[in-house]
Parts: C-alpha cells; sequence; structure tokens
C-alpha cells in the first residue's frame, strides 16, 4: 500500500515538473541489477513515456542496453541474472508473475543491433507474429504484412519478391524488415538496441525516418552510441554511466544545457 | 633464446640472422612444393580403396547375372542357395533389411529427435556437457554387444508380452539397432540445432513466441537440413548394421512382412554363406557380389536421397 501512494506521489512530482507531461507506459523505481557478482543496473528511476522517443545513451558497458532488456525480460536470458526494483508496464507490475513474458512481449516489440531476420521468406517473416498469437486467416496475414512492410517504407522495394529469401535484402532493407516483423503484431512499445549500428548512413537515414513516422503510433526506446542520433529522433534522453543514471530529461536540455558536468562532459567527447 | 645468445656472443644483428637463415630456403622450396604432393597421395587411398572394392563388386555381379538372369534375381520372392534346385531371389532379404531398419528408425527418429530438442533448447549447459559425451560413449559399444542384448534380453521381455512372437525375429534386433542409433541422430541433430544462431531464437522470442514454438517453427526448420542428415545418417546405419540381425533375426529367408517372424537382412545372409564354405566360382559365392551391391546400391540412394531433400529444405542463415 505504501508503495501505491509512493507511486502516486512520484507521479504528481513528475505532473508538476513537466508542462509537456504525458503518461508514462514504462515506470522503474528502484531498479537494481546484478550479474553474477557485478552490479550491472544501480537503483534506476526512470519512465518512459507514451509516444514519446526515449533515447538512452552513454559509453559501452553503462548498463543501457541490459536496461533496455530489462523491460521486455529479455534480460533473463543471461544466465545468473538477479533483478529487484519494481518496473510497472502500464500500471502493471512486470517483474513478478502477475503478467506472462509472452504477453508482455506480445506488447513490446524489439529491434537488435544487427538485423535478424529469420531465414524464410520475407513474407514469412512479417507474418510470424500474427501467426504464433493465433491469427489464421490468409486475407488478413496478407492486409497485415502489405500494412505492415508499408509503415516500415519497404513495401515498394519488397511488393515483388515478398515469397523471396529474406537474407537476399541489404543489411538496411533486412533491419526495415525487422521493424516491420514488430509492427506486424501492432506494439504498443519498441524497443531498439542500436538498431543503426551496423547500418551504412543512407540506411540509417532511413531507419530515422521510420522511426519519426512510427512514433506517431508508438512508444519507442532506443538505445544509441550516436550522440547525434539521438539528437535527432528522440524526445527526451537518458544518460547511463557506469550503471546509473546521471541525467535524464528533455533531449534539448540534456544537449543544450545538462545539469550535470558528467553529461556535458560525454555529449561534447570527452570520455566514453 | 638461442637466436638471444647469438646476437650477444657474436653480436651480429637480426638482418643478417634472417638472410643466414634464407641461404638454406633451397631445400625448404622443395620441400614446401613437395607437401600437397605427399597429402594428395595420401588422400588418394581411401579413394583408391572404394574405387578398388565398386570394381571388384561389379565385376563379381556380373559374372553372377551371367548365371542367374537379373529379372529372377531383383523379383524373386524364393531364396533357396543351398537347394538342389537353387534359387535366388534377393527380395527376402530386401525385406527383412527395409523392414529392420524402418522398426530401428521408428524407434531412433522420434527419441533422437527429441533429446536432440532437450538438450539443445532445454537442458542447462551443466547438463548438456554431461551427458552429450555420455551420448558419445553410447554410440562407441560394439554392435556385437547390442546383438547379444537383443538376443538374451528385448526378445525373451517382448515374448512376455507379444504372444506369437518367434525366438529369432526381425521385431527385437529392429528396436535394439533403433536404441543404437538413438545417440547418432541426437548428437548430429543437436549439432545442427545448437549451431542456430541465437539472434533468431531472440528474435522470435521477443515477438512473444513460447519456447516450443520458437523450437518448432526457428529452430527446427532452420536446423531441418542438418536434422534429415542425421536421419538419413542413421537409416544407413541401419542398413549395413551386421552383428545384431545375424544374432537377433535368425537366417530363415522368409519373404513376409510380419514383423514377429525371423527374416534375413542382406548383411546377415553375407555373414551366413561367408561363414559356411561357399566354394569360390560358385554360384552362391558370385551371389555374395551381387547382394554387396545392392546393399551398396541401397545406402548410395540414401546419401544421394539425404542431399537433395537437405537441400531442398535447406534455410540459409
Amino acid at each position: 500500500m505504501t508503495l501505491m501512494s509512493e507511486h502516486k506521489e512520484a507521479i504528481q512530482l513528475r505532473l508538476m515538473d513537466n508542462a509537456n507531461w504525458r503518461k508514462p507506459v514504462y515506470e522503474t523505481n528502484g531498479l537494481n541489477l546484478w550479474y553474477g557478482a557485478t552490479h550491472a543496473l544501480k537503483n534506476i528511476d526512470l519512465s518512459i513515456n507514451e509516444k514519446e522517443v526515449t533515447a538512452i545513451i552513454g559509453p559501452s558497458g553503462c548498463g543501457k542496453s541490459t536496461y533496455l532488456k530489462t523491460l521486455n525480460r529479455m534480460v533473463e536470458m543471461v544466465p545468473d541474472v538477479s533483478i529487484s526494483g519494481h518496473v510497472t508496464f502500464k500500471g502493471k507490475n512486470i517483474l513478478g508473475k502477475a503478467m506472462p513474458v509472452e504477453m508482455l512481449r506480445s506488447k513490446v516489440g524489439m529491434v537488435f543491433q544487427k538485423p535478424n531476420p529469420f531465414p524464410k521468406s520475407i513474407y514469412e517473416n512479417v507474418a510470424f507474429g500474427p501467426k504464433i498469437h493465433g491469427i489464421r486467416t490468409k486475407a488478413m496475414i496478407d492486409n497485415i504484412v502489405e500494412d505492415s512492410l508499408r509503415k516500415a517504407a519497404l513495401w515498394d522495394e519488397v511488393k515483388d519478391r515478398l515469397h523471396k529469401s529474406a537474407y537476399g535484402l541489404s543489411g538496411g532493407q533486412q533491419q526495415r524488415l525487422c521493424i516491420a516483423r514488430c509492427l506486424a503484431i501492432d506494439p504498443e512499445v519498441i524497443l531498439m538496441d542500436e538498431p543503426t549500428s551496423a547500418l551504412d548512413p543512407v540506411s540509417t537515414h532511413k531507419v530515422e525516418e521510420l522511426i519519426n513516422t512510427i512514433k506517431n503510433d508508438v512508444t519507442i526506446a532506443i538505445v544509441t552510441h550516436n550522440m547525434q542520433q539521438a539528437a535527432r529522433i528522440s524526445d527526451r534522453t537518458a544518460f547511463f554511466l557506469n550503471g546509473e543514471i546521471i541525467e535524464c530529461d528533455q533531449t534539448s536540455t540534456i544537449f543544450n544545457n545538462p545539469t550535470d558536468h558528467l553529461t556535458n562532459d560525454y555529449i561534447n567527447g570527452r570520455f566514453g | 633464446m638461442p637466436i638471444k645468445n647469438e646476437i650477444a656472443r657474436k653480436e651480429i644483428g637480426i638482418r643478417e640472422l634472417i638472410e643466414q637463415k634464407q641461404r638454406s630456403r633451397n631445400f625448404k622450396e622443395m620441400f614446401e612444393r613437395a607437401i600437397p604432393i605427399f597429402l594428395f597421395l595420401i588422400a588418394s587411398i581411401s579413394i583408391l580403396t572404394t574405387a578398388g572394392i565398386i570394381y571388384t563388386l561389379l565385376s563379381e555381379t556380373i559374372e553372377f547375372f551371367k548365371r542367374v538372369p537379373m529379372a529372377e534375381f531383383f523379383t524373386g520372392t524364393v531364396l533357396k542357395p543351398l537347394s538342389q534346385t537353387p534359387q535366388f531371389g534377393v527380395l527376402p532379404l530386401i525385406v527383412g533389411t527395409v523392414t529392420s531398419s524402418l522398426i530401428a528408425m521408428a524407434v531412433a527418429a522420434p527419441i533422437g529427435l527429441m533429446s536432440a530438442i532437450y538438450l539443445s533448447e532445454y537442458a542447462s549447459d551443466k547438463v548438456r556437457k554431461t551427458v552429450k559425451p555420455l551420448l558419445e560413449i553410447l554410440a562407441g559399444i560394439p554392435t556385437i554387444v547390442y546383438g547379444f542384448f537383443a538376443f538374451t534380453f528385448v526378445t525373451p521381455l517382448l515374448r512376455e508380452i507379444i504372444p506369437g512372437l518367434a525366438a529369432t525375429n526381425i521385431l527385437s534386433p529392429g528396436i535394439v539397432m533403433g536404441v543404437m542409433i538413438i545417440p547418432m541422430i541426437a548428437s548430429l541433430s543437436e549439432d545442427a540445432m545448437s549451431s542456430v544462431p541465437n539472434s533468431m531464437r531472440d528474435g522470435a522470442l521477443a515477438l512473444g513466441s513460447t519456447k516450443l514454438e520458437v523450437t518448432k517453427k526457428i529452430v527446427i526448420p532452420a536446423a531441418l537440413s542438418g536434422i534429415i542428415a542425421s536421419f538419413v545418417l542413421g537409416i544407413s546405419r541401419a542398413i549395413g548394421e551386421t552383428m545384431i540381425v545375424t544374432i537377433a533375426s535368425g537366417s530363415t529367408k522368409n519373404f513376409t512382412f510380419d514383423i514377429t517372424q525371423s527374416m534375413q537382412t542382406m548383411t546377415a545372409y553375407i555373414v551366413e554363406v561367408t561363414g559356411g564354405d561357399a566354394p569360390a566360382g560358385s554360384t552362391i559365392y558370385y551371389s555374395l557380389y551381387a547382394v554387396a551391391m545392392t546393399l551398396f546400391a541401397f545406402t548410395l540412394l540414401m546419401n544421394l536421397l539425404a542431399r537433395s531433400i537437405s537441400r531442398k529444405y535447406r534455410e540459409e542463415y
């Protein structure tokens, strides 16, 4: 009960703090995570707001990917991981048994660092999600596939070879296919783990444009090494360092007028 | 150390030292050039041996077909090589071989595949690292031991359950052959499944798939060519298996599909005839080669089949 009231208090504080306040989709309070004896995340408090792009920046090993993977519990695949604290998705605790992990992941898509299309046709890649979640009608799936590929700005490039292997696509196309694969189950949130770090500048630009168009419908949390990218595409930015959050604010504030000198040093390339 | 000493003692530089070594280069070059020739010869041994075997098989088989018409051999359902009026129909042996192999695969394919799924997708690293070597030890048990096991343990056990089961029958060695093949199928299929990159599993899990869905829809299709290859190797092994069927299935040349009865396989026939004293040059002697040739054609066919199937189903990653 006390937790609940603390929770409400926290929300109210943020309400007063921020005029552009949006509803938080994810709320993280006092999250700690260990890989064996390594304390990878320390007391993380962070919220990810609806239909915003939240960028998570920081040097390698700062825990930003770990944090992202906690949000859809993919982090539990690592052996020897232990977690404490609270992470709620739309008010529901995701770390307990209240929400089956498959249900959470059907609402939260993930795009990985390296494009990882399945060794199947382009069509089957996009249809995979709807199919495992019980959509069987072919006409419906056809629609979903076309729609998702259009949203991912890939339709025109692949419409004539939908039934060819996804491996015939370029790296950038493969990554957009992976985004289309996420969009096909109409997720509320998409988590992106350095989605453009393996891509060339042109493909990167396309993916960024894509993020700009889909953010009207979905909430996006993106981990990136590229600070310009964070500045270009995000609404809010969180700066991680050594497993802690140093600062989290509007992206313009973080990049123009950071409070913490560490943030300032990092965005100006003095370390990391 | 020696170079350092030399440098210290004679006070010569590294450059001079290298130049000195290069003077012996002629010999080194010759050696380098001889190496691939030598290795080629070594590699040729197995190819030449195979060619020799095929040549012998073929020439003796041709001799056999001069005495027994090919049509009679391949369509004959009676095999009586030692009778006054000998008959050389190979069909009883083919049926014996195919039946025992099918029984073996009915046992080995599902159990082997499920073991592989467990090991690759569900077992912890610790379990996998203990079980896999164990499986490979199991694969090293001599087949005569399995044959003995089939005859003295499995058959009596089966006779308790199936009343009409003959003392020598094809069912028991079939099952035991299956048990023998399980480790091979499990191990090879596990290799194929573990080599599917984890990023595929992650991609599917992140879409909300359960572990079983990931296994069924991502891992198995991606590893299918390896899994099929393991099945075909298993069948090849069953077709060529000799000891178990010789011991536990008897030598009745039955043309039947009744698995409770004794049948003879091609391999067991070869054992029987070579074990007796078939005089060289007699028809029964040449029949050995014809049967061996048929056996060889079977395994060759299996291997070709495996290739085309695995190419067809290949999902590359």
